[in-house]
């Protein structure tokens, strides 16, 4: 049964990111990019972390996406041309090495990780709320503060950038 | 078939959450590397944040603690307020150039 539901999600995470890549229309990307979110909160749920698979619900597919739909809406963008001079060095060169790379990962993950143990649902809970909130609220409090501080600079950043002139 | 049987009673290996981790990570440097749409090149980078999110809650699983959940958080957190301020400063960009290829805002170069 666990079996089955990664293979299902983990095959709709997959063609959902082939998609955001290959789709030229921005708002076509942002609904796989939904779906590639959605999925993944599937798995975050087969492997214990209740906490962080509704708040990449909430905060990934809702708010985030919510917000790059916005801004797609709001610049009317459409699909973008092919014409034009592109640069293709990036491509030329980048593609050889992240398949380099891919092969290097894949085969480092089945290698060293050969004997790592088997992810069974509800095998690990830790990752509730109330597990996640324990340790927020003690070994990581100093973080925890800090990043308000930093949503805080965040969101001051965004109205400064976005506004409109008043000269 | 009670060897069958047997594999599906059994759990899905840690490895293979991480493989599907590398191959949307992957994926996404492609996008960011092959597009041309700003918009887009941005939506690769969130591809990327929530690859490394599953590797995460993976070894969060392997090792039994919750400290990868807590960075998966965190990770989260700066996703979002990163994708606030790139968004404004598209819409900043889009204002000023009325462009959103990123082929013709180059500025900075030479």
């Amino acid at each position: 049964m666990d079996l089955a539901f990664f293979f299902v999600f983990s095959a709709i995470a997959l063609i959902c990111a082939i998609n955001v890549v290959l789709q030229r229309h921005p708002i076509s990307s942002a609904l796989s990019l939904v779906g590639v979110m959605g999925s993944l909160a599937v798995l975050y749920l087969q492997l214990g972390g209740e906490f962080i698979a509704m708040a990449q619900i909430i905060v990934y597919a809702g708010a985030v996406m919510v917000l790059f739909i916005f801004v797609i809406m709001l610049l009317n963008a459409g699909a973008e041309s092919r014409s034009g001079k592109a640069s293709w060095t990036a491509p030329l060169l980048g593609i050889p090495a992240l398949l380099a790379f891919l092969g290097f990962t894949v085969y480092y993950f089945l290698r060293g990780f050969n004997n790592a143990g088997v992810v069974k649902f509800g095998g690990y809970t830790g990752g509730s709320a109330a597990g996640v909130g324990i340790s927020l609220f003690t070994d990581y409090l100093l973080p925890f503060e800090v990043t308000s501080v930093l949503i805080l600079i965040a969101i001051v950043g965004a109205i400064v950038l976005a506004r409109k002139e008043m000269d | 078939m009670p060897e069958a049987m047997q594999v599906l009673q059994s759990g899905v290996p840690v490895s293979w959450y991480l493989i599907l981790s590398a191959v949307l990570f992957t994926l996404g440097v492609a996008g960011f590397l092959l597009r041309r749409s700003v918009i887009t090149v941005f939506m690769c980078i969130e591809l990327m944040l929530n690859a490394v999110n599953l590797s995460f809650v993976a070894f969060s699983n392997q090792h039994k603690d919750v400290s990868g959940n807590i960075f998966t958080f965190f990770v989260m957190v700066v996703a979002a307020a990163e994708a606030a301020v790139g968004l404004a400063i598209i819409l900043t960009v889009f204002k000023n150039r009325q462009t959103l290829n990123i082929d013709e805002i180059n500025t900075l170069k030479n």
